[in-house]
């Protein structure tokens, strides 16, 4: 393979892994694209309140499971006083709190984050009962509410096909207020709440169902009680269904919090148990959204990332991330434009100097030492020294200047001006030596250009580096870096004409 | 200066640009297109050093019979201010030269003395102190690509061929041949002016004036991008130049390409008045100036070498030169 073939089939390589796991991080793990994208975070807060008797008690309250439509960040319990576990039971997360003797009013919290994820689909539990238990309605005073079922669910079967639609058509009748059947049933179960009679009435039927508990997600709620939905079981799968429309389907925002399985809250040594939710709603950052729902599984692609560095280290690594956009932008200027430029990656360094002064401040401090360096340098060529000792004598002489541009514009009220410590002093004491041989062998002209040239290159480097979109690529997508590789690389062989060429050769065309 | 300069960016500017596909079709050389399809093909890495320092280029050419400038002294380490005293105090005219300057970087060209001083080639007069100073900024690497410690060298100064004497103020012109797999494909002769300090690089504003190779006569000639007809300074016009002894000269500049073994070479060349062509220096990285001083674009001829037989290439010098002179006849514009 000749070298160029080998430079598009590895750039084409590169290219290929970093843009897959770009998009694999966007559409898996949810990294937002474009900087500034907000989700919506649910913190929920489940509160147990009860009496509690004086002797030992146990609260356990279940926990709601993983699912496919909610991604859960993050949770957390206050127990002042009790001891706290999870316990794991017939499939159920609870948490159980456990108490030798408590007296009094009690409460208990339990509070999650929870983020919506749009359009997935409820998984269908495989190990949730199918036992169908038909209940006791032999005696005699019940035997009107009997035929009153038997009568409603008769009607229903023949007005449906199967059981989706058998379902539906029995909660149309449970909500119809003119019915009298329906009427006589609830008056006999006076207690009962929509959901409870329609598990009997499904259970006479002989199919199997069982009671969604949850809650309705919206913004600001307080002492909310848990709302139930029905969810029933057609030979193949489970079919969720609002009780009071009767449809299909889980409503938008229902957090499931429980799904069959037995009571909220088991508790012993207590009495007027009550569980109550409030609900707010945070906009979060996309990115930490993504951050902390992967944090669980240790994705390695995020565990084994800048991510995993502390803080502090990270925002260094912003910088450094940046580094070779800048490099990109010096390779693009003189290879296509043909630039000149002192020190062929010296303006990404001044660039970089200039991110944390800001430009103007920046390009005046910049201006102001090389100046001030040329002319101290011009003396110091007269004093016969070595090469070494003259640049080191530079170098503190640049240290000497930045150390009064700070202290003066600090007296002057200039703080902007104390960031002149930004600038790499050893690359501006060999910018000042290489100056000034410039100028002695070619003239001021030269130093002009190639000043200039490299203060136009680090001042486009800046634009680009400073760039909100940029900035947020680099730092959250670290894998497009091979993708600029790759760019590079097929860059470098570019044999096409600089655009300072079109200039140079022009006299050629006649 | 500076005034001049800013009329020198109105005039670069005012121009305007061409397309590439104009460029394209004068098949003119570009800068990336040099360095990837011929620098990075025909030149090996390893040969570089025999170019890149000078001091291995005269032994190279020593052995390979190539005629250079004399060599007086080298000093390949700091030397003390004894031992360079020793070297220059008997000497009259001499060059001081970095072994691995780059561009004509670094070059002290003493053409005399008055007493205890010593007068540059401009004529200006500078002291012992300031000669030892240079030999010592040599040494620390000021001049050598990427700050490397260099070793300094004493030569001999051309004695000149008076033939160029008008041609050149304040400076020595030099002959710029490139050579493409040993076959000389471009011959430029590089004048020094007033507005380029006595330097002979083109960007300063040296004239630049293309050679035909077949006969050794100026055909174009161009300072700063613009054709021009007589010398600036000294107003003598190019159409009447001719280099004497071409044919040796062109000998010289393709007999290099056995010494470094590189495909795409720069010959300088500089004519002595007893010793007729020497070779300055060697460079591995020829600029591209000469097709703006020739008018023509190096393109097609290093195509047309590229494309040669297999047999055409184990041609010895003299029938290389012949053919070279015979394809590339050019066509006068003075």
């Amino acid at each position: 393979m000749s070298p160029r073939v080998q430079v598009y089939v590895i750039a084409a390589l590169l290219a290929l892994i970093g843009a897959g796991l770009t998009a694999y991080k966007h559409f898996e793990l949810g990294f937002p694209l474009l900087p500034g994208e907000y989700r919506t975070v649910w913190t929920i807060e489940a509160k147990v309140g009860f009496d509690a008797e004086g002797g030992p008690v146990k609260a356990a309250l279940t926990l709601p499971r993983e699912q496919r439509n909610m991604e859960i960040l993050g949770e957390t319990f206050s127990s002042s006083g009790f001891g706290f576990f999870i316990g794991r039971e017939n499939d159920e997360y609870r948490a159980v709190w456990t108490r030798r003797s408590a007296e009094g009013p009690q409460s208990l919290f339990y509070r999650l984050d929870v983020y919506q994820t749009p359009g997935a689909a409820l998984e269908q539990p495989l190990n949730l009962s199918t036992e169908v238990k038909k209940p006791f309605l032999g005696a005699r005073e019940q035997e009107a509410v009997r035929l009153a079922i038997d009568s409603l669910v008769k009607q229903a079967r023949e007005r449906s096909s199967d059981v989706e639609s058998f379902t539906t058509q029995l909660l149309f009748e449970l909500n119809d207020d003119g019915n009298q059947d329906r009427n006589l049933i609830f008056r006999h179960y006076a207690d009962k709440s929509l959901v409870d009679v329609a598990l009997l009435m499904l259970a006479t039927a002989d199919i199997p169902a069982h009671r969604i508990r949850g809650l309705y997600l919206e913004d600001d709620r307080r002492r909310l009680d848990p709302e139930d939905l029905l969810e029933v079981y057609d030979g193949k799968r489970w079919i969720v269904f609002e009780p009071t429309s009767g449809m299909p389907g889980v409503p938008d925002n229902f957090f499931i919090w429980q799904r069959g399985g037995k009571s909220l809250l088991d508790l012993e040594g207590g009495r007027n148990s009550q569980v109550t939710f409030s609900v707010i709603s945070n906009d979060v950052p996309a990115r930490d959204v993504s951050m902390r729902s992967t944090r669980d599984e240790k994705e390695a692609l995020v565990d084994f990332s800048i991510y995993s560095l502390p803080i502090e280290q990270q925002s260094i690594f912003k910088l450094i991330l940046l580094v070779p956009v800048g490099a990109l932008v010096v390779v693009l200027l003189r290879i296509f434009v043909g630039l000149r430029t002192s020190g062929t990656f010296m303006p990404v360094l001044l660039a970089i100097a200039f991110i944390e002064t800001q430009l103007l401040t920046g390009l005046a401090i910049f201006i102001l030492i090389l100046v001030l360096g040329l002319w101290v340098r011009f003396y110091l060529s007269r004093l016969n020294l070595l090469l070494v000792s003259r640049i080191a004598a530079v170098v503190v002489t640049v240290v000497l200047i930045m150390g009064v541009i700070s202290v003066v514009s600090f007296k002057l009220g200039i703080e902007q001006a104390l960031t002149v410590t930004f600038f790499p002093m050893i690359i501006l004491a060999w910018t000042i030596e290489r100056m000034s041989i410039v100028w002695e062998e070619d003239g001021p002209y030269e130093v002009v250009v190639q000043a200039g040239g490299s203060l136009l290159v680090a001042v486009l480097a800046w634009w680009v580096m400073t760039n909100r979109y940029v900035e947020h690529w680099t730092f959250n997508f670290p894998e497009l870096l091979l993708v600029l590789l790759a760019f590079i690389l097929v860059v470098g062989n570019y044999t096409g004409y600089r655009l300072s060429e079109l200039m140079r050769f022009r006299p050629l065309v006649k | 200066m500076l005034q001049f300069s800013f009329k020198h960016i109105i005039n670069k500017v005012r121009g305007g640009i061409v397309s590439p596909q104009a460029l394209n079709r004068m098949g003119i050389l570009g800068m990336n297109a040099r360095n990837i399809n011929y620098i990075a093909r025909y030149n090996d890495r390893e040969k570089f050093p025999i170019v890149d320092d000078k001091l291995n280029t005269k032994r190279a050419a020593r052995r390979a019979g190539i005629q250079v400038p004399e060599l007086i002294a080298a000093f390949e380490t700091p030397a003390s201010r004894k031992r360079v005293m020793e070297v220059i105090d008997p000497l009259w005219k001499f060059v001081i030269k970095p072994a691995r300057g780059s561009g004509g970087k670094g070059i002290l060209v003493i053409a005399g003395r008055e007493g205890e001083k010593y007068k540059k080639i401009s004529g200006s007069q500078i002291e012992a102190l300031d000669i030892l100073r240079h030999v010592n900024n040599i040494h620390s690497g000021l001049y050598s690509l990427g700050g490397k410690p260099d070793r300094v060298m004493v030569e001999a100064l051309v004695d000149f061929d008076p033939i160029f004497q008008d041609y050149s103020f304040e400076g020595v012109p030099d002959i710029r041949v490139i050579v493409f797999r040993g076959y000389p494909v471009m011959a430029m002769l590089r004048c020094s002016t007033h507005s380029s300090d006595g330097k002979a690089n083109l960007h300063q504003g040296a004239v630049g004036v293309g050679i035909d190779l077949a006969t050794g006569k100026s055909c174009h000639a161009v300072q700063r991008g613009l054709r021009i007809q007589h010398h600036p300074d000294t107003k003598m016009s190019f159409g009447e130049l001719k280099v004497p002894g071409w044919y040796d000269l062109v000998r010289l500049a393709a007999s290099c390409y056995e010494m470094t073994g590189l495909g795409y070479l720069g010959c300088d060349i500089v004519l002595d008045r007893e010793r007729g062509p020497l070779l300055l220096e060697a460079n591995a990285r020829p600029g591209l100036a000469i097709q703006v001083a020739n008018g023509v674009g190096l393109r097609q001829r290093l195509r047309f070498i590229e494309g040669l037989d297999e047999e055409m290439h184990e041609k010895k010098v003299d029938e290389r030169v012949a053919f070279s002179m015979r394809e590339f006849a050019a066509e006068k514009t003075l």
